[in-house]
């Protein structure tokens, strides 16, 4: 140590300029800094003792008033450059994302997530309105004229369940579909697809809201058409049973997701007192919590589609199932009022 | 001295870190992103063909194993659907997943970016959030594996695929129309994707014999520069002057010293440029920066 400090201290006396000496006393500083970037960039955090990642936001604060100093004492334009390079990776590592996932998890189940639904409620409102819209529309249209019902019901329902079809038939598709195979191939499936719709729901709503406006509506005009149809038979009541079970969660999951698109289409319109650009990161980066969770709700859907609906043959049951795990949804977004310690988002 | 390329430089900007340090910053090129867009690409549907191959290398050896040899029908073995499960998770896993855990990590970049030098990092100088990651990735979706995806399975269909060929279009021309150079997902996000610069701790200046005594190691002449010698320049020439004793090049170092000598109504000599430059850099350094602690600064020849 001593043999250090004495070259050091030969090294500044031997240095013309004062900046010059200035740079002297402190580099040892940013070497340090330097060579923890380094490694931390090369990806190996695990192998960094822990003091070094503990001495990171402190020698970030150090360099960079290092950097101030110098801006104002010294004309040394490489060493300038070097500086505020030194101070960018290190911003980058200090000010980057928490690394620990299970953290995040932690806060994103223990308030974040029911914190930012409840935060785009207006659009929940709107969403539902929509959905209620676009069901009642589909029934409307098909009490109108039968035809419609090829319109607008997507083709992979379109079997035996079509108008005309005789009760028997109707109750077939409803029940007793217990051996059907892969079931667990069915859950996967549905869930890449509904997914897929949920994202692409949020994801179009950066066009002002307009998509997802029509995806919301989309979705459920078949819904609609199908409760016209089984009603005709009597079956309502076992239709919604059988829609519920897992529709529940995947219209609640579905609505969310329009929500979210909502939210960020008309943050844009609307942006009040923020640049257009600020809103749109402002209610993005809050969609998009609610968005993880309408993932995870996707695959509890398709879990409950592909297997329970199966193995649960009866109505009241089904709807038992469906609605239990609606109020559980509306109890934990709107009344697990937790909020989430040291929260990172807005 | 060489400027930066027009393109370089207007994509400099300047961050401001949450201490109120001012960062002058680089956005990435739109060359680069659309580069590591692609090299990303590929590993993934690498790293997604070979985790597929492999699942099907098990099924097969589970087929063997089961000693009815490769079967017609395996619709109800629990173990074919367990697989079938992996396989759609995978490539759940692979679309969506890929660019979120490359991009929460500490280097904030994808293979793909790594490669090419550049970074994803929140547009306002803060903390990168994991919001905005997800955000910008969730928006990847629509803006190109949902047209890649329906491109696919249209494939030859007319009318259908000019709109998805617009779509993608739209998409990629975002970048072009605005000054950040964002695309729908960092818009969305609040983030934006740089350049992670890399610049080396240069030797000190001053610290030589020559530069501290003002007298040439090789010649031994000595030289001492009158205020009204050093007062012709400020800091732009001074940078210069630095730059050709870094790069150390001797016809630069003539060139400079002759243009020196002129200006000053030296008589060039020959043989101790070098050392002439050093200490008239040092000299002028120490001139300006006495200034700059005084509050007067000199930005260049023309003040």
């Amino acid at each position: 140590m001593s043999v250090v400090a004495g070259r050091n201290d030969a090294a500044i006396a031997a240095a013309a300029l004062r900046s010059d000496r200035f740079r002297i006393e402190r580099e040892a500083d940013w070497k340090r800094l330097e060579d923890i970037l380094d490694r931390m960039e090369r990806g190996r955090i695990s192998r960094l003792a822990d003091e070094d990642l503990l001495e990171l936001p402190v020698l970030y604060r150090t360099v960079a008033s290092s950097l101030s100093v110098a801006r104002e004492t010294s004309l040394d334009a490489a060493t300038l450059a070097y500086l505020e390079t030194l101070v960018q990776r290190a911003w980058f590592l200090v000010y980057g994302p928490r690394t620990s996932l299970l953290g995040w998890l932690r806060r994103f189940f223990g308030g974040e997530w029911s914190r930012s639904v409840r935060a785009i409620w207006p659009e929940i409102l709107v969403a539902l309105i929509l959905m209620v819209a676009g069901t009642a529309v589909g029934w409307l249209l098909c009490a109108a004229d039968p035809q419609w019902y090829y319109s607008l019901v997507p083709g992979q329902f379109l079997d035996v369940r079509q108008p005309g079809a005789s009760r028997e038939v109707l109750l077939g598709t409803l029940f007793g579909n217990q051996d059907q195979p892969q079931l667990s191939v069915m859950a996967a499936y549905l869930f890449n697809n509904n997914a897929g719709v949920a994202i692409t729901c949020f994801a179009l709503g950066f066009a002002f809201g307009v998509p997802p406006i029509l995806l919301l509506i989309q979705n459920t005009t078949p819904l609609g058409a199908m409760l016209w149809l089984y009603n005709g038979q009597g079956l309502t009541l076992d239709l919604i049973g059988w829609i519920s079970i897992h529709g529940t969660t995947e219209l609640f999951a579905i609505l969310l997701a329009g929500a979210s698109g909502l939210h960020i289409g008309r943050s844009m319109a609307f942006p009040g007192d923020l640049s257009v650009l600020d809103a749109a990161a402002k209610a993005g980066q809050r969609a998009s919590v609610v968005m993880a969770g309408v993932l995870i709700m996707m695959a509890i859907a398709g879990l409950l589609e592909g297997f329970a609906r199966q193995l649960i043959d009866n109505t009241p049951a089904r709807l038992a199932v469906g609605y239990g795990i609606l109020a559980f949804w509306v109890v934990y977004f709107f009344l697990f009022r937790r909020v989430p310690p040291a929260s990172e988002a807005i | 001295m060489s400027q930066p390329r027009p393109d370089r430089r207007d994509r400099r900007r300047t961050m401001i870190t949450p201490e109120g340090i001012a960062l002058p910053i680089t956005l990435a090129s739109r060359g680069s992103r659309f580069g590591a867009l692609m090299i990303d690409l590929i590993v993934m549907t690498l790293g997604f063909t070979a985790f597929n191959l492999l699942l099907g290398l098990i099924a097969a050896l589970l087929d063997l194993a089961d000693g009815k040899g490769p079967s017609k029908s395996p619709k109800s073995d629990p173990l074919f659907d367990f697989l079938n499960v992996a396989a759609f998770m995978l490539l759940f896993l692979f679309r969506h997943g890929y660019f979120l855990i490359f991009e929460l990590g500490p280097r904030g970049s994808t293979p793909g970016k790594r490669m090419l030098g550049i970074r994803v990092a929140a547009r306002d100088g803060g903390r990168l959030t994991t919001e905005m990651v997800l955000a910008r990735n969730l928006l990847r979706d629509i803006e190109l594996f949902l047209p890649i995806g329906a491109l696919a399975s249209l494939a030859g269909g007319g009318t259908g695929n000019a709109v998805i060929l617009l779509w993608l279009l739209l998409f990629a021309l975002l970048p072009f129309i605005n000054r950040d150079r964002l695309r729908a997902g960092d818009l969305v996000a609040g983030s934006w994707v740089v350049e992670r610069p890399r610049q080396k701790l240069e030797a000190v200046m001053s610290s030589g014999q020559t530069a501290a005594t003002g007298t040439s190691q090789t010649t031994g002449a000595s030289y001492r520069f009158s205020d009204a010698e050093l007062a012709i320049y400020g800091e732009l020439e001074l940078q210069t002057l630095e730059r050709v004793l870094r790069e150390n090049r001797h016809e630069a170092m003539i060139a400079v010293h002759e243009a020196i000598c002129r200006k000053i109504g030296w008589n060039p000599g020959a043989g101790d440029e070098r050392a002439f430059l050093e200490v008239y850099y040092t000299q002028l350094r120490n001139r300006l920066e006495s200034g700059m602690r005084m509050g007067k600064r000199k930005a260049s020849k023309h003040e």
